[in-house]
Formats: structure tokens, sequence, C-alpha cells
């Protein structure tokens, strides 16, 4: 029994790190501001939302041997949509429209899928040309922040549930997460996922279709871009067009979360976390009067110090 | 043995296959017929074919011509899941195992049964492997005899193994081929691909042997029919590559004080490598026998600079150097040839940008390149080694002799002082070979001093003055070229004394005595 | 094993000519895009629209160049924009008290130090360079905001010469930053085919094993092209500068993802070790024609997105089909 518990512990030392992390900047947090109390936590939750989701689509295409930088362009995509169709519109519609905008999600990732599978180009180069796609028919779209977002759909994240410290947000990440990717993640199809990216040749000879697995790598990854897209729309109350950061900041939370970006390893517990913990540091860092934009240098650089503290772990590993 | 033939179905029947690769014939016209039952060798020299059929029949290449029929059907693949479908299923050289998942999962990939997998890790030599074990923290053997007890689970009617043998220890070496010895008297069948007579006389009914695309021979694998089968496979060019027994007399002629150009003392690193002192004389080629993985790579890496001996020193020129890195070695003239040419060489790049390489890669030479300095050293090594420069644009696109070929050029364009060679050539054709093994000969003719590594043990007489054998990162023995024959040297690379028997020779008593246990009576029992 | 039992036979025809010479469909690309765009607006290319468009087209090829050269070996530059933006803003605000030369020269350094920064991260750390200058790129931001805020008392002052370099037009059609340009694209073009470095490039991300084993020492292949990065980003940044008479932080940051698109057009291939710069200045043309060209035919700023992305994919998979390979 202690050796399952050991071996566990060894094969998710990256998380449980993550998660002591977490339980630090919690405190540091309280003891820097006091009053820091369950509005914070709320506050702190919705704000966290897209780019959370954004990290668990992230984590799905990397973990599967690819990288997707149009995860912010679906997501401005979705979003827009989701604005332009339930503006004024009845709660059956905007259910209607959640549905439908989930499924473009999936469209979309499954189209950048399919080209990497069928063009053989990079997936860096294919991405980085559908993230100019997808952000140029969110502009048509909407070329302004704009449209709206059924009532339903705000309420659903904003708030606390029961308990004043149990953010709604957080809920509703936590229930879809656990809803969609724990079951896959067990299933046949996560193994294979998890086989295409640590070895493409091994899965091809092991019997695996490694193309149509990719696919839907890259369908999935669209579905919790969209979701990322749905939280900003709710979170807003206005479809917003404009990526922003949200790529890079998904691949920082990846590389935060302990995902390899070669493939194969990792999870998306690690990158949800390291999104808190992001979110957290940021809100110190305004606590104690940091100028907001040192703040993102000093993200960048936590960014660069982490993954090179990773990278002499793993050399020295190599040496040993 | 014999057993009277009565099934006259084949389990598998390939007939007239051909492929080609735009102007390159891989394969004209080869036939494989294997009988259910059957342990099935497929033989030919490097570039005779042999991979691609291989692929065909696992689906990784759609064949231009030809049928093939499993059990009466017919077989058309175009993926290892659709082969296996089709009946037949591979084990690779390179085990198909996911690296960062652990074995059960892996079986789950593959749908294999768990219990029965565990049965034949037991009867292979494996029983106390845990299964949650992470693929990458298992040693190449193991990986070895996990993607076979894998492939066993799954019962499938054609069973093809791919030098299934390489990289195992004598223990596992010998549990594998009795296993496949066994597979005989049920009514599926093994290919047994392997370029070790030794083994396929053990546990082998027939042989198929390609030549230059085509079947040119079906043999019955008997006493003595070791001979039939390499005349087959040499075919017109079996002119025997001159013995060297002739320069034996280089050894002697050394006089007594000469300074070995490198002189290793009491090398270590990590496991593999525990204690090794040798020297390497100016004009002599010097031969290293070993089986897979008893510390020759580590050996070889250290000597090139690629990495540093946990302990012990080396010499060049009677004065000890400390190599960080190739750069270093390549200074001290110890130049390294790798056995992988995906390791050597620039695929993209052309032939002249591969062999001009090690010309620009000092800091000193990141400047103007002498364009006519560099044309006429690359015109000379190429023209040295017979380079085939017509596809000269991408060196991806040559064939694996002339990339080879290009390997060596590249330090012979700049002179060669020590040379470094782990396994020139493997996966080569004959012709290359000889090439090869003569330029090796010239060089050392020259003043050179060459450490060559090969997995050919019969080509060690070919080129080498005498050989060191390595075994579990020790030398054991060194032989003057002139008893350097293959027997001699597979013993001493067993690290076996002269009583024991080899692994071969315990397998096939041990598939002897099971077929005579299951022999009907009035069927004739072995001779 | 080997498999071949012949010699391979090159096929011919076009697919040879896109392989071996991308440059001959891009320039005829690049001249089908302007005839449509006389046909669009009839009179509009002439000098000074030539003028114009190149005037447009250099900052992008310069920044082009420098992922050019780190996809050569198999990485990237994301923090072009960044490190370009900061050495502008470096030199417009250093210029009003230190004068101009100096103001450069200040801007240049702070560059080649973002750069070496990158360069050891990536060449001896191993840090992924899509992860290290992506990192970057936030540090310089978030270093130049800050910086931002404590020179705002000195104000920004674009020097005259740094104008007459961007935006200047001499004799009619010529863009004075071609005096910038021209030598620097020379010493790239010659530099990759003629020293030992450019070959260095091409070996490191062909084959990064092969090189060491044939002793490059790759850390110092990779700290010197992250070092040249940031000084080209910084001159582009300058020149962008002079273009606009004006600089802010994050002048440049539109510009990072169009720079490798130029590249992949051009036909350097994001994998490592194949490609050339003569192929990405002409990428950059074409981006910028057909920029141009969209704003003419009055196209919303998305469908020149869209049709960018687009481009993209096509040409890249034109690549890969001929060239059997990315």
């Amino acid at each position: 029994m202690v050796d399952a518990v050991a071996s566990w512990g060894r094969r998710n030392v990256w998380t449980l790190g993550l998660v002591g992390l977490l339980v630090v900047f919690l405190a540091l947090t309280k003891m820097i501001q006091p009053n820091y109390g369950a509005p914070g936590i709320q506050g702190l939750a919705i704000s966290i939302l897209p780019i959370a989701f954004a990290a668990v689509a992230q984590a799905i295409v990397v973990i599967s041997g690819g990288i997707d930088l149009s995860v912010g362009s679906m997501m401005a995509l979705a979003s827009v949509t989701s604005a332009v169709l339930m503006k004024d519109q009845g709660d059956a519609f905007g259910v209607a429209v959640v549905v439908g905008v989930l499924l473009l999600g999936l469209t979309a990732g499954a189209i950048n899928g399919g080209l990497i599978v069928a063009t053989k180009v990079p997936d860096i180069v294919v991405t980085l040309a559908m993230s100019f796609v997808w952000a140029g028919t969110a502009l048509l779209i909407l070329n302004t922040p704009g449209g709206g977002a059924a009532p339903w759909l705000m309420a659903v994240i904003s708030g606390p549930l029961g308990n004043p410290w149990l953010p709604k947000a957080l809920i509703v990440l936590a229930v879809i997460v656990a809803v969609v990717w724990l079951p896959l993640r067990r299933s046949t199809l996560g193994l294979t996922l998890y086989a295409v990216g640590s070895s493409p040749l091994a899965a091809f000879r092991s019997g695996v279709a490694v193309g149509p697995t990719k696919i839907i790598a890259y369908a999935l990854t669209g579905f919790f871009s969209a979701l990322g897209g749905l939280a900003l729309t709710a979170s807003g109350g206005v479809g917003a067009p404009v990526p922003g950061s949200y790529t890079l900041q998904s691949v920082a939370a990846i590389v935060l979360g302990g995902v390899s970006l070669a493939g194969g390893r990792g999870g998306v517990l690690g990158p949800i976390i390291a999104v808190i913990v992001l979110a957290l540091v940021r809100t110190d860092l305004t606590f104690l009067g940091v100028d907001p934009n040192l703040s993102t240098a000093i993200q960048g650089a936590i960014l660069i110090g982490v993954v090179m503290f990773g990278s002499l772990v793993a050399m020295r590993k190599v040496r040993a | 043995m014999h057993v009277i033939d009565g099934a006259s179905d084949l389990l598998l029947n390939a007939t007239d296959v051909a492929k080609h690769y735009g102007a390159v014939i891989a394969l004209r016209s080869a036939s494989l017929a294997v009988r259910p039952g059957e342990v099935h060798a497929l033989m030919g020299a490097n570039g005779a074919g042999k991979s691609t059929l291989v692929k065909i029949l696992t689906g990784g290449v759609r064949p231009d011509g030809g049928t093939i029929l499993v059990r009466g059907k017919p077989f058309a693949a175009h993926s290892p899941a659709e082969a296996r479908r089709g009946g037949i299923v591979s084990v690779y050289q390179e085990p198909a195992l996911i690296p960062d998942l652990d074995i059960r999962s892996n079986l789950r990939l593959t749908q294999s049964p768990v219990e029965a997998t565990r049965h034949w890790l037991a009867e292979l030599g494996l029983p106390d492997l845990d299964l949650t074990d992470l693929i990458r923290d298992l040693p190449l053997a193991s990986l070895r005899i996990i993607d076979l007890a894998r492939a066993l689970a799954i019962e499938p009617d054609v069973l093809m193994l791919d030098e299934i043998t390489a990289a195992l220890p004598a223990n596992l070496t010998e549990h594998v081929l009795e296993v496949i010895g066994r597979q005989k008297g049920t009514d599926r069948s093994v290919i047994f691909i392997s370029h070790r007579l030794i083994e396929i006389a053990a546990v082998c009914d027939r042989a198929t042997v390609l030549r230059e695309g085509r079947t040119v021979g079906v043999v019955d694998v008997t006493a003595g029919s070791e001979n039939r089968i390499v005349a087959l496979m040499l075919g017109d060019m079996v002119r025997d590559l001159p013995a060297r027994v002739a320069d034996a007399a280089t050894s002697s002629g050394r006089p007594a004080d000469a300074v070995p150009r490198i002189s290793a003392r009491n090398l270590s690193f990590g496991t593999k490598l525990a204690d090794v002192s040798f020297d390497l004389y100016p004009g002599e080629v010097l031969g290293v026998v070993a089986l897979e993985g008893q510390g020759q790579d580590e050996l070889f890496d250290i000597a090139s600079g690629s990495e540093r001996p946990g302990g012990g020193e080396l010499l060049v020129d009677g004065a000890a150097v400390s190599f960080r890195h190739p750069a270093d070695a390549i200074r001290a003239g110890l130049v390294y040839v790798p056995a992988d040419r995906a390791e050597a060489l620039l695929m993209q790049r052309s032939v002249r940008e591969n062999i001009a390489l090690p010309f620009t890669t000092r800091f000193g030479a990141w400047g103007p390149i002498d364009v006519r300095g560099e044309r006429r050293k690359v015109d000379k090594a190429i023209e040295t080694l017979q380079i085939d420069t017509r596809a000269a644009a991408e060196v991806r696109r040559l064939s694996g002799g002339n990339q080879q070929k290009v390997t060596i050029a590249r330090w012979v364009a700049g002179g060669v002082r020590t040379m470094l060679c782990f396994d020139p050539t493997r996966g080569i054709d004959i012709g290359t070979k000889q090439q090869i093994y003569q330029l090796l000969r010239d060089l050392a003719a020259a003043g050179a001093a060459v450490l060559l590594y090969t997995s050919e043990l019969k080509e060690i007489q070919l080129a080498c003055d005498r050989a060191i054998v390595i075994f579990g990162g020790r030398i054991v023995a060194e032989i003057d070229v002139a008893d350097a024959d293959e027997a001699t040297l597979l013993r001493a690379a067993y690290d076996l004394r002269p009583e024991e028997l080899m692994p071969e020779e315990v397998a096939s008593a041990a598939v002897e005595s099971a077929a005579v246990e299951s022999a009907e009576p009035g069927m004739v029992g072995p001779a | 094993m080997t498999e071949s039992v012949g010699t391979v036979r090159l096929t011919g025809g076009w697919r040879t000519i896109i392989r071996d010479q991308p440059i001959i469909p891009l320039v005829v690309l690049l001249v089908a895009l302007v005839a449509v765009l006389e046909l669009a607006k009839p009179g509009i290319v002439n000098g000074n629209w030539v003028a114009t468009t190149m005037r447009a087209a250099i900052p992008l090829a310069i920044l082009a160049a420098c992922q050019t050269l780190a996809m050569l070996t198999g990485g990237i530059d994301l923090s072009v924009g960044a490190v370009a933006s900061m050495a502008a803003f470096l030199m417009a605000t250093q210029a009003t008290g230190q004068g101009p030369l100096v103001a450069i020269a200040i801007a240049l350094v702070a560059a080649a130090v973002a750069g070496l920064v990158n360069g050891i991260a990536i060449g001896v750390f191993k840090v992924h360079p899509l992860i290290m200058t992506l990192g970057m790129s936030l540090v310089v931001l978030g270093l130049m905001s800050v910086y931002q805020l404590l020179m705002v008392q000195s104000g920004t002052l674009i020097p005259d010469a740094i104008q007459w370099l961007g935006s200047g037009i001499s004799f009619g059609f010529v863009p004075n930053s071609l005096v910038v340009f021209v030598p620097i694209a020379i010493l790239i073009v010659v530099g990759l085919r003629r020293s030992g470095y450019g070959r260095l490039l091409f070996a490191v991300g062909d084959n990064p094993v092969a090189s060491r084993l044939a002793g490059a020492r790759v850390w110092q292949v990779l700290v010197a092209l992250y070092v040249m990065s940031a000084i080209l980003a910084a001159i582009a940044g300058i020149l962008i500068a002079g273009l606009n008479n004006s600089a802010t932080v994050s002048l440049v940051e539109q510009s990072v993802l169009p720079s490798v698109a130029a590249a992949v057009i051009g036909g350097t291939s994001i994998m490592g070790g194949r490609g050339g710069y003569s192929g990405t200045i002409v990428g950059a043309l074409i981006l910028t024609v057909l920029t141009t060209l969209l704003t003419v035919l009055e196209m919303p700023e998305a469908v020149r997105q869209v049709l960018f992305g687009a481009i993209i994919v096509l040409v890249a998979a034109a690549y890969t089909r001929v060239t059997g390979e990315a």
C-alpha cells in the first residue's frame, strides 16, 4: 500500500509541487491582504475561468504530441458567435446556442487537425495560419465587442454555490472537466492520445490509427477553446473578437503545469492549478502595489525560470 | 528433423511480390510460402529486399504487384492494425512499446490478454516483471521480450520476428529460441528473420532466401545446409573476401618501443564499462568483438569525446587526455564513424556539404569558406571512396552503402590519424562492405590507427590484425587474426568456457527433445 | 536495413523546380499579385508605389530574417516584436538626452543582452525556443512598460536621421531604408551560403547530434544566432519608429506572426535544415502587396486575416508535397 502511494507520488511530483505552491500563495495572499475573503476568491475564479479552459484545451493537444496556436482565436470565435446569437433571445434558445457553439468549437478544432494530418505541414505552422483564419472569422461576425449573453449563462458562473467560499465558476470548471476529461482519460481513446504523443511510430505499430486520433485531439482542443470563449461571454456579458494573449497564456500554463511539450506526459490538473497560482501571483503583486506591467515581466521571468529548472532536472537525470 | 508433410494448404502464400520506389526496384519477384506449424526463416543479404518484403507483410508499404494469401484469403494491409486483422503480427527490431506508459497500458493498446501475456513472459524467462513499470525505465532486452510475449498472447496466424535475438543475453536467447521452436505442431507459424545461421539451424524448418529482389531458393534446414544457404545469399559474388592471414606479420613487425596511438587504462563508465585497458598502435586495425550492449557503445563514446569516463584514463600518443566534447577528440586526431547513419549525416543537405562539415565546426572556421580548397578536398574524398553522386543534392536519397561512404569520406577528406568505426557495415550491401574494409586497410597501411567494432563476426578476419572481446564491460579475450574465426569469436563473446554450450545449442536440443515427445508413432524422429 | 538495389534518378519537371529553386514560383506569385493589383486599381503601380511598398516591406523582411535564421536551426524567435519595440523606445527616449548615436548604441546593446539570454537559455539549458522567446517577450514588454513610467518626463524624440532612413524616399522610387537593408540582405544571403557559420546553422537544424559528433559546439551556434536575431530585430524596430515617427512600447507586436509567415512562404522549413533568405524577402514582399491589394479592394481587416492564414497553409502544403517532407 505504501509502495503504491509512493509510486503515485513519484509520478505526480510536479502536480503535487504545484498544489504546494498554491497553498503557499493562498497563505501569502491572506498575509498581504487580511481582508482577502470570499469575494476575492469569487473574483479570482471568474477571471481565471476562460484561461483555465484554454489551458485544458492546450494540454490535451500537447499531450497528444501537437500544439495549437489558434486557441485564442477559437475562443474569440466562440465568444462572438455566442454573444451575437444569444442577444435578446430566450433562455431555451440560449441553451441551443451554447450547444451550437460547442459544436462549432469541435468543428474548428477538427479542421485544424484535419489540415495537419492531410497536408503533413508541421502543427506550429498550420495552427499559426489557422489562428489568422479563426480570428478573421470572429472579426467578420463582430468587429467590436458587442452582442449579449443570456442571463442564465452569466448566472451560472457568478457568485457562490451554497458556501460563500465555493465560487460557482470553479465548480463549473471542475464539473465539466470531470465529466468530459476524466472518463476520456481512462478510456482507450485517452490511452491512444497519450500513446500517439509519446511515440507515434510505436503507436502506429501497435495498431493505433494515428491520424484520426490526432484529429480527435484537436477537435477536443476546439471544444475546450469554445468553452473558454463561452466563459469570456458569460463573464464579460459581451462577445470579444480579439484573441488577446490567451494562446500564449495557455502555452505558459501547460508548461508550468508539468505537461511535456514533447507529448505523452502530463494531465489537465497541473495546468489548471498553474493558472490559479499565476493569478494569485498577479493578485499578490497588485496588493503589494507593484506596477501591473512589472507584474507581466515577472510572470515571463517565472515562466522562463520554471522551464529552465525543469530542463536542468531533466539533464541531471540523463547524466545519472 | 523430418515431418511428414500432410497439409497442402499454405498458411501464408506470397507470390511474385514486387515493389519499386521510382526508379529503384526493391523487389522484383519475391515469393514466400509458409506451411502451418512451421518455423520459416527469411534470409537475404542486406539490400536483397528482405526489409521491403517485411514492410509489405506488416502493412507499412503497399506492393506494386503479386498476390498474398493468408489461409487462402487475400491479404492487403495498409497499416499494422490491418495486417493484424489479416493474420500477421510482427515483432520489430525496435520494440513497438510506448515509452511513457506502463506495461499494462501497452497491453491494453494492442488488446493483448494480460494473463496470456504473463504466461508467455514467464516462458520467456521474465516471470517477475511488474506490469506497472514504465517502458522507458526498462532495459532493451526486457522490452524485446515484452513485445514478443504480447504478440504471442494474441495468437496470430503468422508471427513475424525481425532479428529477435539481437540485444539479448544468452539466457533469454535460449528461452526465446525454445519458445519459438515449440510453435511447431500448432497450426500457426513463425517467420524468423535473422542473419545468424546458427540460430536458424537450431529452430527453423525451412528457409527462403532472397537475393537482388527475388526469391532464389527455398531450403530445408538440415545439418550442413548452411553452406547452401550462404551460397544462395551471395550468388555469383562468392568471391571470398581475402583473408588477412598474410598480414599477421604486422604485430610481430612492430618495434618494441612503439608508442601506441591510443592507450586505454582501466576505463570505466557507470554500470556498462568496468575495467577496460588496451593499446591501439598506428598502422593496425584492432577489432572489437561483443554481443549487443556489453559496453562497446560506451567505450566508443568515451574515445570519441561524447562521454567522459567514470574512471580510468585515456592516452593519445602517450599523453593523457581529457575530452569534454567531440571537438576535443577530433583535435587530438580521433575521428568517429557511428553505426547509425541517421546520427552522422545531415539528411537534407548535399553530399558535398556533409563531407565538408568538419571543416567549419571550429569557432575559428565560422568565417568565409575557402571554396576552391574545399572543393578540391571534397572531390578527392569522393573519388577515394567511389561515392555515387548522381543523387548528390540530398544525402537522404542515397543508398545505405553510399551514405555510409559519405560518413567516412567526411574524415578522409581531412586526413585520418586515428579512426573509430562503430559497426560501419551494418545494413550495407556486400560490394560496399568490401570497399570499406579495403579502405580501412589502406588507411592503416598509410600509418593510421583504426579501432573497428563490427557485429558481423565473419568480417573480423577480413579487416583486422587482432581482436579484443568485451563481455560485461570487461575485456575477456585478445585474439590474433589467424584464430579469429566466427565460432571462436562467438564463444568468446558469450564468455563461455570451452565446455559450456552455446545458447543455440541448448535451444536446439530442447526443441528436438520436444519434437521427439510429440512425435506420433510411425513418424521419422530426429536423425 | 537497406532496401535499394539500384540508384535514384531525379524526377524532372515543375516539381524539381519548386524543390530546388523555390524562389521562381514565389516571384511568379508576386508578379501575379502585382498584376491583379494593377487590374483592381489601374495606375496604382508606379514609382512611388514601388517605393512605399518596399519601404513597408523592409522592416518586415528584417524581422523575417530573424525568423529565417532561427527556423533554420529548428527554432523560432517570438520575442522579435518585443525586442524591436524595446529598441525603438529606448532609442527614442535616450535620443533626447544623449543624442542619436549613443541612443542607437544603447538600443542595440540592450537588444543584444536580450538575445544573449535567449541564446543561453536555448543553447545551454535546452529550453524550447517557443517557450523561451515567448517568456522573453513578456519580460521585455513588462520591463519596457515600467521604464516608460520612469521616462515620462523626458518624452520621445525620433532623430531626423532615423526619420530619413525609415520613411524617406529618394529619386521617387527608392526608399532610404534600402541603405540599411541591402547590406543586411547581402550579408545574410551570402553568409548562409559561403560562411562556416551559415553551414553550421543548416547543420544544427538538420541534425544537432551529427553536428556535435563532427565537432560543432551547438550552444555557441545558438547563442550567436539569437544575439544576431535580437540585433536585427532592434534595427527593424528603429526603422519602424522612423517610418511612423513614433515609438511606443507595443509598436511592433503585430508583426511577429507575419514575420514567421514570410519565412514559411519563402520556403524555410520550421523543422530546420532547409531554406534561405532570398525566398523570405520575396515572401515579405508578397505579404505587403497582398495587404495593399486587400486595402484597395476595400476588404475589411477580417478578410485580410483569413486570406493570410489560408495562403500560409496552401503554400506550406505545396512545399510539403513537393519536398516530400516538411
